[in-house]
């Protein structure tokens, strides 16, 4: 596990895990701030594009992302909570 | 869980806001539900200082006697009849369970949301909404030092450079589709609204170091490879460049992030699930903001692009016309003369240039949840037909994103809107009503099915 931090140190950030990655955000952030701060993309379209939030209100659900377990979380509408388990790009297929 | 209200606002932004407080008098039960974790809406998203003006509208909201139900979002209509009606909703906390919400009385406040053109690479990471983009600040991404390219059209792009300079991004460019002389009306426009005159004018100074561009527009967003560090992946792309084109003349800009925002569009599921009457893509409602729906008012964006004013002034109007103060309601609504030539204004300084319609490449995708490609919509006769042969619009977002997109592409309308409104779990749909139907249940609830 590696930890990322930002240059300028954050006054009481969030520890959260995004794919097992540790990432500290700011009070207030969303998780889609955390997938970017992690450098990760939050899913892979249907032909296997990597996504990344488009609208940031809910709308397109570019932005979904698994949390704490749950699939298809809307990153953009979910505020960081501490110890937060963030996968991304791991949909379940469906049939 | 069932909850009952007497007014029940769907939306939580300076329309919904403001009908839900004009409405809270009397002892009168009112509620109000919006998908995100808290109220204000897009325009006045927190994560950034707020005017006072606007502070004092949120605190009035804070302290008012109203249930907010933040966070939870309408999927469904059980019943809609002269004596009320019953909305389905769920929550976006994983684990919670449904809600029935009853009301007498429904004031739709359901805002907009941008309009996105496809272009080559529009689907890379890190091209987004202008509007998206400064959400996504808001909620704590870093942009600090970063390279923006803002297009589109609007005074949304104006709006969203100001901020992100503000907070330290280095915007290079604002790229207007429309001409000088298309948007120089809208300049006179605002003679008649020195509030917004002076909001213009501050927006330009933060961003005066900015290039302003009309008639230019993104021809493609280009991507770079890179290793993901994290756990070594392979490659996988992100935004590295935007090329340009102003006229005749073509460039490269290095860039961080494209916000691009072509205008807005209304949110009007809910409203076409409901039977309300639509003319133009827009609610149509009569002076005290009712619409055509027995027991359903709609305020704010869905009933025109108007802006802030225009949508406080008309939550107003619905919210004392709902709570049974007609007088109120049209001595407020005489005042929505002047914000209509602002609105109407807006609408044609916005109007799309055609050649916008050739950006999109035969390989570009239109619809990113399902990734139908360009090539394979132009055979298609209307939306529907895409639908049924190539998924166009049956993903995730339900053609919320693509719909825009097709209309201005192909003059596609949005077919029937059904429910659910919003991707929801079985059990959300499957839960059974809490409260025995009553008499006016006889009514089919979707007059237009």
């Amino acid at each position: 596990m590696t930890e990322r931090t930002n240059n300028t140190p954050l006054i009481n950030p969030i520890v959260l895990t995004v794919n097992g990655v540790t990432v500290q955000v700011p009070p207030g952030a969303t998780v889609a701030t955390a997938v970017y701060m992690a450098g990760a993309h939050t899913r892979l379209s249907v032909s296997g594009e990597p996504r990344a939030p488009l609208c940031g209100m809910g709308i397109c659900l570019e932005c979904r992302v698994s949390i704490n377990g749950v699939p298809y979380q809307k990153s953009c509408q979910t505020l960081c909570t501490p110890g937060m388990q963030i996968i991304t790009c791991g949909e379940p297929s469906l049939p | 869980m069932t909850q009952t209200f007497d007014i029940l606002v769907i939306g939580a932004g300076p329309a919904g806001v403001a009908a839900a407080l004009a409405a809270a008098t009397s002892g009168l039960r009112v509620g109000v539900v919006d998908d995100n974790p808290s109220p204000g809406g897009q325009i006045w998203r927190g994560g950034a200082p707020l005017p006072a003006a606007t502070r004092r509208w949120m605190e009035r909201f804070q302290s008012a006697s109203i249930t907010r139900l933040m966070g939870w979002q309408v999927i469904d209509c059980l019943r809609l009849g002269p004596d009320g009606g019953v909305l389905r909703a769920e929550c976006n906390t994983p684990g919670a369970e449904a809600a029935d919400l009853h009301f007498r009385h429904l004031i739709l406040a359901t805002g907009a949301r941008e309009r996105f053109l496809p272009f080559p690479g529009w689907t890379l990471p890190n091209v987004m909404g202008a509007g998206g983009l400064d959400a996504m600040v808001r909620g704590g991404l870093p942009i600090q030092a970063k390279r923006v390219v803002i297009a589109g059209t609007g005074p949304l792009l104006l709006a969203v450079a100001a901020h992100l300079t503000s907070r330290g991004a280095q915007v290079i460019a604002i790229c207007e589709q429309a001409s000088l002389a298309q948007i120089a009306p809208l300049g006179f426009a605002l003679l008649r609204q020195p509030s917004k005159l002076r909001q213009g004018i501050g927006y330009r100074w933060t961003t005066r170091k900015t290039t302003y561009l009309t008639r230019c527009w993104p021809l493609a967003a280009l991507a770079e490879s890179s290793a993901d560090e994290s756990d070594g992946q392979n490659s996988q792309s992100r935004l590295r460049a935007v090329r340009l084109q102003r006229e005749g003349r073509q460039w490269t800009v290095d860039c961080d992030y494209l916000a691009c925002g072509f205008h807005l569009i209304p949110n009007t599921e809910l409203a076409a699930l409901l039977g309300c009457q639509m003319q133009n893509g827009f609610v149509v409602t009569d002076q005290q903001m009712q619409t055509a729906t027995p027991g359903v008012w709609c305020a704010g964006e869905p009933t025109g692009i108007g802006g802030v004013e225009s949508s406080l002034l008309e939550g107003q109007i619905a919210g004392l016309s709902a709570a049974g103060k007609t007088e109120a309601a049209l001595a407020l609504s005489k005042r929505r003369a002047g914000m209509q030539v602002f609105a109407q204004a807006l609408e044609r300084a916005c109007r799309l240039d055609p050649r916008l319609r050739n950006l999109a490449s035969a390989q570009t995708i239109v619809c990113r949840c399902e990734d139908v490609r360009m090539a394979a919509l132009r055979r298609r006769s209307d939306g529907r037909d895409a639908k049924l042969h190539t998924r166009c619009g049956m993903g995730p977002c339900q053609g919320r994103i693509c719909g825009g997109a097709t209309e201005f592409l192909f003059g596609w309308r949005a077919g029937l809107v059904r429910p659910p409104l919003y991707p929801a779990l079985v059990s959300s749909l499957m839960e059974e009503q809490a409260i025995a139907p009553s008499s006016a249940d006889t009514e089919h609830p979707f007059p237009n099915l």
